[in-house]
């Protein structure tokens, strides 16, 4: 009884090998991508590849580290001043997103900030307008914590204009998971004096476009965060150095980057990013608005597109799981289609609105069918399916597209993303 | 009391209370004053809060003072947004959103993504246009106008979407009074305090 498994194993690892040349070798984004940047970018000479490591030195220590010649995940750049650049999920493991591949959202360019010429001014309802540099805030006690940002946009081609040949980076890229380091809100509000009248704020930044949100009082009083830290540096100047709002489970586009102002005021404020953009279309002609809080969301990242599995055995599903609401409780992994449900295993400790990474050991008979992931949160609440969150959305509803992601395995192997589920 | 008797009683709290562990653990070297204050920052004066206050919300609150009317503004946005929206605010979407020129009279927007939300049948507030074209706009020369050009520009717009008559002059008094068509439309987040979280809204 032993030998099969073992047998069938070496097999498997033997393939798995094989398999993996194969996708590298099938990666057509990825190496467009790679053309493009090699012929706008000074590249440094390729490394040299010794045949036997073991049988002569390395290379000598360097200021800044760099990844394995062999290693190249990439965003995807649109080349605009606004736009985006999605974060490739398939090419990440664990739960932390590297702050270089953090995705990124911008509407005016992302700018150039001296510190030393930078400040947060807090007024409106406060008792004592208060101004802090950058020094004045690593002065207060700092705390440290891990949370996903993820764009309120998230989602949109797969919900709109599905595609078999999406990759995880296509169908979710715009979220992402740091460890953050900064200031309570709640402590720059004592010492500005906030009021009790205020209940809400206008968070601005300091880009060509001035983002501006109106956010609750009760928030920034509850987890909000003014960071300045990411992953352990500064933050990069396409994660707002050297300051940006953190409002945990909240849209990407509440953290406000680039952090200048906030004014405490009786009512939101009304900018173009809560009322034009941001909004919520549903059926009986209306539209939410302020509809801050991310749903609980997951996907599979491996197997997907454009990975192609070499043989029926042991694979395993991994994906990432998240909530704006709270700790992802559990994830539920399909191997058929949507028909039964198991457990899978979260592979860190949980962190209330953080990327949990799940694991599932799945078994492949060869035959076709549907892999699917469901996130369920410390709220109870159930990710929906894609027919659920139509039927109260709509179909041309914007933002917030949090349903199941599935993901077809063909007969020889092939993945494809699939919409209708 | 010092600090580490301080801590030694929180310890004791601790173990007899576990809600107490998720006490403000900042009252450790703060004390209980209230409001609890570093004394870190400086005062933001008067000029540094002018400087960078233009905001401009519902009320109007914040709007300068200056005018315009539409057909000053047409002569602006020829000179300084058609390049980029059109010249009938079609815009080149996804870069440059449309502005002008969505269907009227229905709010059927759930149902197919691809009908256009314009200023006329979608924004909520005429002082947004305003406030957004002071932070934002022109894209590549932000807060390059005027306030009477800003008044201006967004009399033009709000004119070709027939919210406001021709020979309008908006300023700080009437365009906060301006009622826009999607207004009524707009409801707050209700995902949560009827659900609980749990359903599916």
């Amino acid at each position: 009884m032993n030998e099969a498994p073992i047998t069938r194993r070496t097999l498997i690892t033997g393939a798995a090998v094989v398999a993996s040349g194969a996708i590298l070798g099938n990666l057509p984004e990825a190496g467009a991508q790679q053309a493009v940047a090699k012929a706008t970018t000074p590249q440094p000479p390729a490394p040299v590849i010794p045949a036997d490591p073991t049988k002569a030195p390395g290379a000598a220590t360097s200021a800044v580290g760099s990844r394995s010649p062999f290693v190249a995940p990439q965003r995807s750049p649109v080349g605009e001043i606004t736009g985006t650049s999605l974060t490739p999920l398939q090419d990440l493991a664990g739960t932390i997103t590297p702050s270089d591949l953090h995705f990124t959202r911008i509407h005016a360019g992302t700018p150039t900030i001296d510190p030393a010429k930078h400040t947060l001014v807090i007024h409106g309802l406060v008792d004592r307008p208060v101004e802090f540099t950058l020094a004045d805030l690593k002065r207060f006690p700092s705390v440290t914590r891990t949370h996903f940002i993820e764009c309120a946009g998230n989602g949109r081609a797969a919900y709109r204009t599905p595609k078999p040949q999406m990759t995880p980076q296509q169908v979710d890229g715009m979220t992402s998971n740091s460890e953050w380091t900064g200031v309570p809100l709640i402590d720059l509000f004592r010492e500005a004096g906030v009021q009790n009248s205020a209940k809400w704020f206008l968070a601005e930044g300091g880009d060509a476009c001035l983002l501006s949100r109106s956010i609750p009082v009760t928030k920034g009083r509850d987890d909000a965060l003014v960071v300045y830290a990411q992953n352990g540096e500064p933050l990069r100047p396409e994660q707002g150095f050297p300051i940006r709002l953190l409002l945990p489970g909240y849209e990407g586009n509440t953290n406000v980057k680039w952090l200048r102002r906030i004014k405490l005021g009786l009512e939101p404020f009304m900018t173009r990013w809560e009322t034009s953009k941001y909004t919520d279309p549903l059926p009986g002609g209306i539209v939410r608005q302020f509809s801050f809080e991310m749903d609980a969301k997951s996907i599979i990242t491996s197997p997907a597109f454009p990975e192609k599995l070499s043989g029926p055995g042991w694979w395993p599903i991994t994906g990432l799981a998240w909530s704006g609401r709270g700790r992802v409780s559990r994830v539920d992994v399909s191997v058929d289609g949507g028909t039964s449900w198991i457990g899978a295993e979260l592979l860190t400790t949980v962190a209330p609105k953080s990327h949990a990474r799940f694991q599932y050991m799945w078994k492949w008979d060869g035959n076709e069918t549907m892999i699917m992931s469901r996130a369920v949160d410390d709220q109870g609440y159930v990710q929906p399916t894609m027919a659920q969150l139509k039927a109260v959305r709509g179909a041309g509803t914007d933002y917030h597209f949090n349903s199941i992601r599935a993901w077809r395995v063909a007969k020889d192997g092939t993945v494809t993303f699939e919409a209708a589920t | 009391m010092n600090y580490m008797s301080r801590v030694r009683s929180y310890s004791a709290v601790c173990c007899i209370l576990a809600a107490a562990c998720r006490l403000d653990s900042r009252d450790d070297y703060l004390g209980d004053k209230d409001p609890k204050q570093f004394d870190l920052g400086h005062t933001a004066t008067a000029a540094t809060i002018a400087a960078i206050d233009m905001d401009v919300g519902p009320t109007g609150a914040g709007l300068p003072a200056g005018s315009g009317t539409p057909e000053q503004g047409a002569t602006v946005y020829a000179a300084n947004c058609a390049s980029c929206h059109g010249e009938k605010g079609e815009g080149k979407p996804p870069l440059y959103p449309q502005l002008l020129g969505g269907p009227k009279g229905s709010f059927d927007f759930a149902s197919d993504f691809k009908i256009p939300r314009t200023i006329g049948n979608y924004w909520p507030f005429a002082t947004t246009v305003f406030d957004y074209v002071r932070r934002a706009m022109p894209l590549t020369t932000p807060g390059s106008l005027t306030a009477d050009q800003t008044y201006a520009v967004t009399a033009y717009l709000l004119n070709r979407e027939g919210i406001v008559p021709d020979g309008t002059t908006l300023d700080a008094k009437s365009l906060p009074a301006i009622q826009m068509p999607a207004r009524s439309h707009f409801v707050a987040d209700d995902r949560r305090p009827s659900s609980g979280g749990k359903g599916v809204r």
